[in-house]
C-alpha cells in the first residue's frame, strides 16, 4: 500500500513542469487561436521528445494523468488528447505528428484537423475537413469531420472502451491541472489587491470560496490516480475533476473582478479550456449515468 | 503507487471480517444516548475488548494489536462494512488515549488506558464553554492552586460535552493562570465526572436524547496526578486532539463508503426515485470513494512521517459535507415516510451536527485559507 507518486513519476513531471514553466505556453496558446500554430507545433515538437506521445503505449496511466495535469496547468495548445490518449490505444501504435479524432456523440468534432497530419473518426481515416467553428475556448479549433456530426458511430466509428477511458482520464487530469492553476493564480491576485485599504485575501468571503476550491482539487486528484491504477472507474474521476475545476473557474473569475472578465487577461485561457472539457469526452451526465450503471441501479 | 495490500495486512483483514461477520448484533442497538442503548453499547465495548478489537492501533501491552495505519484503516472498513455498533467509547480512544501516550505518566497510562479499552470507563470531552465554542482560548473556568493538598481546584462551567449525562469521566482544558492571555497559562485536567462539586447536566439534543451535557465544576479538587503534561502546558497538549479529531481519526472512510453502498441499495430498491436523485446517489459514491483514496494517500504521508498539519481541515468540510448530502438523499428516497423514525433518519440528524462539532467549518475554512493557500490571517481583536 503506496499511494503517492515514486520517485520516477516525480522526476518525469517535474522534468515536463520545467519545460512548460519556461516555453511561454501563454503566447503559443494565444497564438493558436489566431491559427498562428507555428509556437504550438514548436512545443509539440519538443513534449513529443520528453516523450508525451509514447506514454499511452510505452508507459502507464498514471504517467499520462502526470502529463495532462502539466498540459491543463500550462494551457498547452493542440489535440493532445487526441494523439497522446485515444487515438495510440485504439489504433495501437503511436502517434507520428498531430493527430485528431471525432468520436460521436461524445466528440461531435474533430480539434485542429486543419493542423493535423492525420484526421480519424473513430479508428477511420478521413480525408474531407468541413467548416471551422467557434469553441468557449478560442485555442480549440473544431472542424465538421464527415461522419462526425451527429452520426452516431456512423463508418467504424465504434469507440474503443479502453482508448476512451484513457481519454476521459486524461481529460480529467487535464481539468485538475487546469483548476490548480486558476486557483494559484487567483491566490497571487488577492494577496495583491487592495480595497477598502485591505488585501481582499484577508475578507472571510474571499477566504471561504477559495478553501472551498482547494478542498474539490484535494479530493478530486485522488481518484484521478485512482483511475490511472484501476481503482475506480476514469468517469468517477472526469466528474470529480470537472466539478472541482469548474468551481475553480467560477471562483477564480469572481474573486479577480472586472479585470477577470477581459480577453486579454490570461485568465480567460483557462476559463475556456475548463468550460470546453467539462463537457468534452462525455459529458458529466454521461458519466454520471455510466457510473450508475455500473452500481447495478440504472 | 500500489494499492494493493500485503500479504499480513490481507490476514488480518481476513481475521476481522471473519470475527465481525460472527459477532455483530443482527440487530442496531438502541441508541448509546439512552439508558439502555449506554449499556448495550458499553457491553458490545467489552466483547471488542475481550477478542482485542476496541483498540487495534494500541500497544499490545494495553490491549491493542500495534496495528499499522494501513491495517487501522482495514480494520474501520471491515467495521462499518459490517455495519458495527458506534463506539460510545470513542472520545477516549480517539481523542485523549493519543494525548495520554504522548504527555501521559506510566502512572496515568497504566491507570487510565485499561479501563478504557474495555469500555469499563466511557470519557466525556469538556472542551466548549458557553462564551468559548469557535473561540475556544476564551474560556474561563479556572484552576486555582492548593499546595496543601497536592493540587488543583476546578471551578466554571462547560458545555455541548458529547456523551457526559452518562460517561465516567471527563477531560478539558481550565486557565490556570489568572495572568496569562488566551493560550497561555492553561491546564489540562482528567476529573471523574462524580467528583464532589460537579454537576452534570444533560441536554436534549435535535433528536431528542440526552447525547451532550452542561458540565458545573464548584470548588472541585483534582489532584496533581490528574493533571495531563504540564501546568500551563494545556494548549500545546489540547491542540494535539483537536487536530486528531477532525482529521483522520474519527471519521474513517470505511463509514462513507459503507453509507455510500447501502444509499446504493436504498436506489435500487426505490420503485420510482425522484428524477434529480441517481445524480446525487451517484456524486455521494464518488465522494466517498475520493475519501477513501485521499485517506490512503494521507495514511502513506504519515507512514513515512509526515503529518497531517492543516490537512485535517481539508478533510473534515469534506466528510461531514458528505455525511449530510449523503443522508439528505436518502431522505429524499424514503419520500413521504422519510419523516419517520429510521437508520436513515438518525443517520441524518447526526450528520448535521458534523459541519458544528471539533471545529465549525467555517473555522476549518480560514485555516485552510490561512495555513494552505497562506491568505492574511482575519483582524482579530
Amino acid at each position: 500500500m503506496r499511494f503517492v507518486l515514486d520517485e520516477d513519476q516525480r522526476d518525469f513531471a517535474g522534468a515536463l513542469e520545467s519545460l512548460l514553466a519556461g516555453a511561454d505556453t501563454v503566447a503559443a496558446a494565444r497564438a493558436w487561436a489566431e491559427g498562428e500554430t507555428a509556437p504550438g507545433l514548436a512545443l509539440w515538437k519538443r513534449l513529443a521528445d520528453l516523450g508525451v506521445l509514447s506514454l499511452a503505449t510505452d508507459a502507464t496511466p498514471v504517467e499520462v494523468a502526470l502529463a495532462f495535469e502539466a498540459l491543463g496547468r500550462h494551457v498547452v495548445p493542440g489535440p493532445w488528447i487526441e494523439s497522446a490518449a485515444y487515438l495510440p490505444v485504439a489504433l495501437g501504435r503511436e502517434v507520428e505528428g498531430v493527430a485528431t479524432v471525432a468520436l460521436p456523440p461524445h466528440v461531435p468534432h474533430a480539434l485542429d484537423a486543419d493542423v493535423a497530419d492525420e484526421v480519424y473518426v473513430g479508428s477511420t481515416p478521413v480525408t474531407g475537413v468541413g467548416e471551422r467553428l467557434t469553441s468557449v475556448d478560442r485555442t480549440r479549433r473544431l472542424f465538421r469531420v464527415e461522419g462526425g456530426d451527429g452520426v452516431d458511430g456512423g463508418g467504424g466509428a465504434e469507440p474503443s472502451r479502453e482508448a476512451f477511458d484513457l481519454a476521459v482520464l486524461a481529460c480529467a487530469a487535464e481539468l485538475l491541472g487546469a483548476g490548480e492553476r486558476v486557483l494559484a493564480d487567483s491566490v497571487t491576485y488577492v494577496k495583491q489587491r487592495k480595497q477598502f485599504g485591505r488585501e481582499i485575501g484577508s475578507y472571510q468571503a474571499v477566504k471561504h470560496a477559495l478553501a472551498d476550491v482547494r478542498i474539490a482539487l484535494d479530493f478530486a486528484r485522488p481518484l484521478v490516480h485512482g483511475a490511472a491504477l484501476g481503482e475506480v472507474d476514469a468517469s468517477a474521476a472526469k466528474v470529480a475533476c470537472g466539478d472541482a475545476a469548474y468551481l475553480a473557474a467560477r471562483t477564480g473569475l469572481q474573486v479577480h473582478g472586472a479585470i477577470g472578465y477581459t480577453q486579454e487577461f490570461d485568465l480567460s485561457l483557462w476559463l475556456g479550456r475548463i468550460r470546453a472539457l467539462v463537457t468534452a469526452w462525455g459529458t458529466p451526465d454521461f458519466h454520471r449515468g455510466r457510473l450508475l450503471q455500473q452500481l447495478g441501479a440504472s | 503507487m500500489d494499492l494493493s495490500l500485503s500479504e499480513s495486512e490481507l490476514a488480518f483483514q481476513a481475521e476481522a471480517r471473519e470475527w465481525l461477520a460472527a459477532n455483530v448484533p443482527s440487530e442496531p442497538l438502541p441508541s448509546m444516548d439512552t439508558e439502555a442503548g449506554w449499556k448495550a453499547h458499553q457491553e458490545w465495548e467489552a466483547r471488542l475488548a475481550e477478542a482485542r478489537w476496541s483498540v487495534v492501533s494500541w500497544p499490545r501491552e494495553y490491549s491493542g494489536r500495534e496495528a499499522s495505519l494501513v491495517e487501522w484503516l482495514v480494520f474501520e472498513e471491515e467495521y462499518y462494512r459490517a455495519g458495527a455498533p458506534g463506539r460510545v467509547s470513542q472520545n477516549g480512544i480517539f481523542l485523549l488515549a493519543p494525548i495520554i501516550f504522548d504527555h501521559g505518566t506510566k502512572e496515568q497510562q497504566d491507570r487510565f488506558l485499561p479501563t478504557m479499552a474495555t469500555g469499563e470507563k466511557i470519557w466525556a470531552q469538556c472542551w466548549s464553554e458557553p462564551e468559548a465554542g469557535s473561540d475556544l482560548a476564551a474560556l474561563r473556568s479556572t484552576a486555582r492552586r492548593d499546595d496543601e493538598r497536592g493540587g488543583w481546584v476546578l471551578n466554571g462551567q462547560k458545555t455541548w460535552s458529547s456523551r457526559a449525562a452518562f460517561a465516567h469521566w471527563g477531560f478539558g482544558l481550565f486557565r490556570s493562570d489568572a495572568e496569562a492571555q488566551r493560550h497561555a497559562g492553561l491546564t489540562y485536567f482528567l476529573f471523574p465526572l462524580d467528583a464532589d462539586g460537579i454537576t452534570v447536566r444533560p441536554i436534549a439534543q435535535l433528536d431528542g436524547e440526552a447525547g451532550f451535557a452542561e458540565v458545573f465544576f464548584e470548588d472541585v479538587f483534582v489532584p496533581d496526578s490528574d493533571v495531563l503534561g504540564a501546568p500551563g502546558d494545556g494548549w500545546r497538549v489540547a491542540m494535539s486532539t483537536a487536530g486528531n479529531e477532525r482529521g483522520l481519526s474519527l471519521r474513517s472512510p470505511g463509514r462513507f463508503c459503507a453509507a455510500a453502498d447501502r444509499l446504493v441499495d436504498l436506489y435500487r430498491s426505490t420503485e420510482r426515485p425522484p428524477a434529480a436523485a441517481a445524480d446525487r446517489v451517484v456524486d455521494a459514491w464518488v465522494k466517498a470513494q475520493a475519501y477513501r483514496l485521499y485517506t490512503w494517500g494521507t495514511v502513506t504521508r504519515l507512514a513515512a512521517g509526515g503529518d497531517m498539519g492543516a490537512a485535517g481541515s481539508v478533510n473534515k468540510v469534506f466528510w461531514s459535507e458528505l455525511d449530510i448530502a449523503l443522508h439528505e438523499t436518502a431522505l429524499d428516497l424514503l419520500g413521504p415516510e422519510a419523516e419517520v423514525a429510521s437508520p436513515w433518519l438518525d443517520g441524518y440528524t447526526f450528520s448535521l451536527s458534523g459541519p458544528i462539532y471539533a471545529g465549525t467549518n467555517e473555522i476549518q475554512r480560514n485555516i485552510v485559507a490561512e495555513r494552505i493557500l497562506g491568505l492574511p490571517r482575519e483582524v482579530r481583536k
